[in-house]
């Protein structure tokens, strides 16, 4: 069995009186890339935006549980949620580069930190552009705004931006769900090689993007997590008769 | 690897700002919380029953404010008279038929909100060359109610147009395809549907027609006027002019000025009332909208 | 339009439109009649000034508590109540500054008068303040959510996200809502004239009184006969004012994308 780098236990979540997440028990294992499927309005990005504490920006939210992230559980009393979300980064599902240039996108992160040297700074976002497979296309517009960019290179962009500060985990809500195919299936070759450094939780609602991207599968139904082991095993011998179902086409 | 020991200190400057920010807020309401205490605790000590419903009596020093409430009322509903229906059909005009890429439509929007940013004062000039001297109104309650409607107007033709908006494409395209023509579309569906938001545009503007002063100066009002006006061209008494009558060309401020206070609170309570009822006006049409 | 040029040209016939503008003395009623609108302008233009060094740094941080830091709650309350505040006339603010506010600082400094440039600045900068609150929450609101996620996610803390990404992000409206302050404040009649004081010279100092061009037009249109070149000469002065406006307007309109205007 592999290093575990996210333990997830007893999860629950409350938006007011509604519960949204039913006691989930998670594994995330290290330098792998782990789907979250099911049925639109299953909780999959509620457990996503749990994993950094971007729950807590919502009106009467309640959470139980631990997430145990480096052997401390982030919803202790006296833990920061800004330093969560430093080391555990996000990338939306409509790609959001700020009204700034290519170059600032990244730095952003960056100059939140308090980094000052120019130099240690450029150096850090040539490497974050490179690792996001963007640096040829904008090497020489780096300080024209990133909303000239195509929508799937502004995704990358996301990425980039995401990466510069070396979060640990990266969590991917529906990343591709806004692109076309061809710029999906270069969100997906970049997601697939980033898994050298960091570990990667991915939302999905697109079954064939998990089953090509992920190493091991979550399947979330009704708040409850039905079933989790390793891709191919869900995608071809699901042991429980709702992953069976959803897989199958029968709802959802 | 990055850290985060300088997590304090970006605490620190963001309590700062977010103290900055509270403090200002407070400073805000105390300031105006305590121009309101100030005039409504003078100001609540002369309102009776004869300082509602009398006239002002030995020059000024005794007496109600009667014919300036009058006054006020006429005013507020001649400039009603006058911009509602050039404000609903300009609307209309704007939003249902001219062309909207037409570059006239875009220049005759920048004029209308040119025209909202104009001064009162300035509106107060024209309306004194145009409906005073030239049409020969002379200073009355006519030449006052073109003034403040042709003032009002950009207001009106804004929240017209923007609740006309409101009303979605499916309702106009579902009456054109019965065969309605146009016209009928506009006065049977897309009106009926947008008037809470028109009505609400319309009280609106009201508050503000009923507090300007600079406009009735030279066109409408007076200091002090015998009785009510017993025609469109008689010149009346109207509240906020009143209030500038009592401060400033008073002989006697020691028994004017808490009629001022007086005139001043019930100024603000009309306006405070106006704005009320377009508040409460908006949200019933927002929760019953069914669109 | 047409009109205000119509009744403002003929003054010209009297006094050139360089010593209109630049003249220093605005005595119409002397003989020969002097029309320099210099000090009335600089009036207008101190006045505005003033307010606006009261007025922007309180709205716009009032206007940044109400749109990020206050808890909703809250704001379901003060919002609409800034907004009433932005609708009392401009008649009451005066009435307030004269029985009050003037007394006050002619005894604290002990001037001969209290109606003063910095009276009438601070009684303008306390009125425009509710509209620029209001103008500015909605500049702020109106910026994506999805940057505020994109900050946060990357570990900024709340100031920083405003103050780098939204801040930025809604300069624009931030700035259109400052000048339709400025537009309110030079603008504005009734206040001006009962506080600032009305002496027509150039203003020397922040508390000696002062003459604006809208209090000129108020106070002297009762007393000009029609079509004497003192009549002309105060619509003259409308036509600068117009003007003033006017710019101020093309400068809003260049501000805000088409659609997001609102008049108020």
């Amino acid at each position: 069995m592999e290093e575990i780098k996210l333990r997830i236990k007893d999860l629950s979540v409350f938006f007011g009186k509604k519960q949204v997440l039913h006691q989930v028990n998670l594994n995330i294992p290290a330098n792998k890339v782990t789907a979250i499927i099911g049925p639109s309005g299953c909780g999959k990005s509620t457990l996503l935006r749990s994993i950094n504490r971007m729950n807590d920006f919502f009106e009467d939210v309640r959470i139980e549980g631990e997430i145990i992230f480096d052997g401390n559980n982030i919803y202790a009393e006296g833990v920061d949620p800004v330093t969560v979300r430093r080391r555990i980064g996000m990338v939306f599902q409509t790609p959001n580069p700020f009204p700034k240039s290519i170059f600032e996108n990244v730095a952003y992160g960056l100059r939140i930190q308090g980094w000052k040297n120019k130099k240690a700074i450029e150096e850090q976002v040539v490497k974050s552009l490179q690792a996001a497979a963007l640096w040829d296309e904008v090497k020489d517009r780096l300080h024209s705004s990133a909303f000239d960019l195509s929508g799937g290179q502004q995704q990358r962009l996301c990425i980039a931006r995401a990466i510069a500060v070396e979060p640990e985990i990266l969590l991917m809500d529906e990343p591709a769900s806004a692109l076309d195919p061809i710029a999906t299936a270069r969100v997906e070759e970049l997601i697939r090689s980033l898994i050298k450094k960091y570990t990667i939780v991915l939302v999905t609602h697109n079954m064939q993007e998990a089953a090509r991207a992920s190493d091991y599968t979550a399947f979330l139904l009704l708040g409850k997590l039905i079933e989790f082991g390793p891709t191919n095993q869900i995608f071809t011998n699901p042991q429980k008769k709702e992953t069976e179902d959803y897989l199958t086409g029968r709802f959802g | 690897m990055i850290e985060e020991n300088n997590l304090k200190r970006r605490y620190l400057v963001q309590n700062i700002w977010f103290t900055i920010f509270w403090l200002s807020m407070i400073l805000i309401a105390v300031v105006l919380g305590s121009i309101l205490y100030f005039i409504f605790s003078r100001g609540v000590k002369v309102i009776n029953w004869e300082f509602l419903t009398a006239a002002p009596r030995r020059g000024m020093t005794e007496g109600g404010i009667f014919p300036a409430i009058v006054g006020t009322l006429y005013l507020v509903l001649g400039s009603i008279v006058v911009s509602l229906p050039l404000g609903v059909f300009s609307a209309i005009y704007l939003t249902e038929y001219a062309s909207p890429r037409h570059p006239a439509l875009r220049a005759i929007r920048t004029a209308i909100h040119c025209l909202a940013g104009v001064p009162s004062v300035v509106f107060g000039l024209f309306g004194l060359a145009v409906f005073v001297k030239i049409f020969g109104f002379g200073v009355s309650v006519l030449s006052g109610s073109l003034t403040l409607g042709i003032m009002s107007l950009p207001v009106v033709i804004t929240s017209v147009e923007e609740a006309l908006k409101a009303v979605p494409l499916s309702f106009r395209e579902a009456s054109l395809a019965l065969g309605a023509n146009k016209w009928t579309t506009i006065w049977r569906v897309v009106l009926p549907s947008s008037l809470p938001g028109i009505l609400t545009g319309l009280i609106l503007s009201i508050g503000r027609v009923a507090g300007e002063t600079a406009p009735i100066m030279f066109t409408a009002a007076v200091f002090y006027t015998r009785g009510l006006p017993q025609s469109p061209f008689d010149p009346v008494m109207a509240l906020p002019y009143h209030i500038y009558g009592l401060i400033t060309e008073g002989t006697r401020p020691d028994k004017q000025i808490p009629l001022a206070y007086g005139t001043a609170v019930v100024l603000i309570l009309l306006v405070i009332a106006v704005d009320f009822i377009a508040i409460y006006w908006r949200g019933r049409a927002r929760r019953s909208r069914k669109w | 339009m047409v009109v205000l040029f119509g009744e403002g040209w003929p003054v010209f016939a009297h006094v050139s439109l360089s010593q209109f503008l630049l003249g220093k003395r605005w005595y119409p009623t002397s003989s020969p009649p002097q029309f320099g609108a210099l000090p009335l302008i600089l009036g207008s233009l101190l006045v505005t000034g003033g307010g606006l060094l009261f007025a922007v740094p309180l709205g716009l941080f009032a206007g940044i508590f109400l749109a990020e830091v206050c808890p909703p709650r809250g704001r379901e309350v003060l919002k609409p109540i800034v907004e009433l505040l932005a609708d009392i006339p401009s008649v009451i603010y005066g009435f307030f500054g004269v029985v009050v506010i003037a007394p006050l600082i002619r005894n604290f400094l002990s001037l001969s008068t209290g109606l003063t440039a910095f009276t009438a600045s601070l009684i303008l900068g306390i009125m425009a303040v509710p509209s620029i609150v209001s103008v500015i929450e909605d500049a702020i609101t109106s910026i994506p959510r999805s940057y505020r996620e994109a900050s946060l996610a990357l570990g900024a803390t709340h100031w920083e996200t405003l103050h780098r990404v939204v801040l930025p992000a809604a300069s624009s409206g931030i700035g259109a809502a400052i000048i339709l302050g400025a537009g309110r404040i030079i603008g504005e009649t009734m206040a001006v004239l009962m506080v600032a004081g009305g002496a027509p010279v150039i203003p020397r100092s922040f508390f000696q009184p002062v003459r604006t061009l809208t209090a000129t037009i108020a106070v002297e249109m009762g007393e000009a006969s029609v079509g004497s070149p003192h009549y002309h000469a105060l619509f003259s002065l409308a036509i600068i004012l117009f003007l003033f406006t006017l710019i101020l307007n093309i400068l809003v309109e260049n501000l805000i994308p088409e659609g997001r205007r609102r008049v108020r």
